[in-house]
């Protein structure tokens, strides 16, 4: 089934003002820079979003702080980011935090049709406040639940025009689970190919999650944290 | 003397077993794969998806889409696999690594753990670590024993928002190696070199256990760097 649109703009139809949108990515890898792009352009206000961190001030998920786009953050982590830390302080943004894991597992529970599960994570912590708690084998644990989002829009090395995904090393991270989450799931790559032309043994994210596929351009792909070693 | 950083993830090196998938946390317990002990093999787990974890690239073969939980470039081992957020933090949960080193701000002497969050301040979030202390059954914290103020950093209680309840069985900080005992307490298992029992106890707030004679640590041929 070809699931191909013609560009980013093409992909983000539909996006509206209030919406509740998953976004791919750790830290800048795996981000979703071309509709991170058209969002911006777009103007597209109070967004609720999924995403483990908020992109550092003047890229990624930043972009849309710096246009005041969003409304909340749903995060695990989100240091390295003087805009959002403004903005946070300020009482503009609202920010969730919560456990990595539980997010990714959030995440799954969203598009695998479980509505909450429960995890060790943040038992006894604020994060369990106000959750249903249960003992099972002598350990406490939290339910958690799934998300609801309208669009979930993620990042691949690799995809054809079924829709079928191949990511690149740690730029996997939670786009997999997000692809699954989406009512609709947008799916930049940098290398679109026509259906047949990936080994199916090597897919990590099916088709039938994907309901945009198209080609990304101009990725910076920036590094947050470079580190090196000399050669002797 | 008190340990250095390093020192303290020599030591924590010290416990690493041949076969063991490790996750180690960010600062100090990043240094702890730097000595690793000869004749023993171990995996490192970054969990933001990658086991097998390499150490930096050389400059200019850094890889974007390369990177790990504190969001540095890094190289893949021979035999490294990747994969995404979810099933990363299964191994977590699952109690497939065997090893967790983290960080932390205070530890109480029942084994809470504070390493996420100073009201007041800026939050930066838990990150992982609230599902990796949470789940493993073997994890090392790895601290300096007071703060720069001189404060105590092992507590009778924690006074920051908690990241765990129950969960840390062994410190080691620059003065000493440290097991939670479970009816509370820190047990004084090993001492810096040169450092008196005497002056471990005045930076311990929580209750220190000292059992006769408590031994230097061993770091065996090689120097404290």
């Amino acid at each position: 089934m070809n699931k191909v649109v013609a560009n980013a703009a093409e992909a983000c139809k539909g996006i509206q003002d209030g919406m509740t949108l998953m976004v791919g990515g750790f830290g800048l890898c795996g981000i979703p820079e071309s509709s991170i792009a058209e969002l911006v352009k777009l103007g597209v206000k109070d967004i609720t979003c999924i995403s483990n961190n908020a992109g550092v001030d003047d890229f990624g998920l930043g972009l849309l702080l710096q246009g005041k786009q969003i409304k909340k953050m749903i995060s695990s982590y989100v240091g390295e980011n003087d805009e959002f830390e403004r903005q946070m302080l300020s009482g503009e943004l609202q920010v969730e935090l919560i456990p990595q894991g539980t997010l990714a597992e959030r995440c799954r529970a969203t598009g695998a049709g479980i509505p909450a599960f429960y995890t060790p994570a943040g038992f006894g912590t604020e994060v369990a406040e106000g959750k249903e708690t249960r003992e099972f084998s002598g350990k406490m644990h939290v339910l958690e639940k799934a998300f609801d989002p309208d669009f979930a829009i993620v990042k691949a090395w690799k995809g054809d025009t079924n829709g079928n995904l191949i990511f690149k090393a740690t730029a996997r991270n939670f786009n997999p689970m997000m692809a699954m989450a989406g009512k609709i799931t947008i799916a930049e790559v940098e290398e679109l190919v026509p259906a047949g032309h990936l080994d199916p043994n090597a897919i990590h994210t099916a088709g039938i999650f994907v309901q945009r596929i198209f080609q990304g351009e101009g990725y910076e792909k920036r590094i947050e944290q470079l580190t090196v070693r000399t050669k002797n | 003397m008190a340990l250095d950083k390093n020192g303290i993830a020599q030591r924590i090196a010290q416990e690493l077993r041949d076969g063991w998938y490790v996750n180690l946390g960010i600062g100090i317990p990043t240094l702890v794969a730097n000595y690793i002990p000869e004749g023993i093999e171990v995996e490192f787990q970054s969990e933001n998806g990658i086991l097998g974890m390499g150490p930096f690239p050389f400059e200019g073969e850094e890889d974007a889409d390369l990177i790990n939980a504190g969001k540095q470039t890094i190289t893949a081992m021979e035999g490294a696999v990747y994969f995404d957020s979810a099933t990363s933090f299964a191994m977590i949960r699952g109690k497939h690594v065997q090893l967790t080193v983290l960080g932390a701000m205070e530890v109480s002497e029942k084994g809470d753990i504070a390493n996420w969050k100073i009201p007041g301040k800026m939050v930066k979030g838990m990150g992982g670590a609230m599902d990796l202390v949470a789940s493993a059954d073997n994890i090392i914290v790895a601290m300096m024993h007071a703060n720069k103020k001189g404060k105590s950093k092992l507590l009778k209680e924690c006074t920051l928002p908690l990241t765990g309840v129950g969960c840390v069985k062994k410190i080691v900080t620059n003065l000493a190696v440290l097991d939670v005992l479970p009816e509370g307490g820190f047990k004084l298992c090993e001492r810096a070199p040169g450092v008196m029992v005497e002056e471990i106890q005045a930076v311990t707030e929580g209750r220190l256990v000292v059992e006769g004679d408590v031994p230097e640590m061993q770091f065996g041929l090689e120097s404290v760097s």
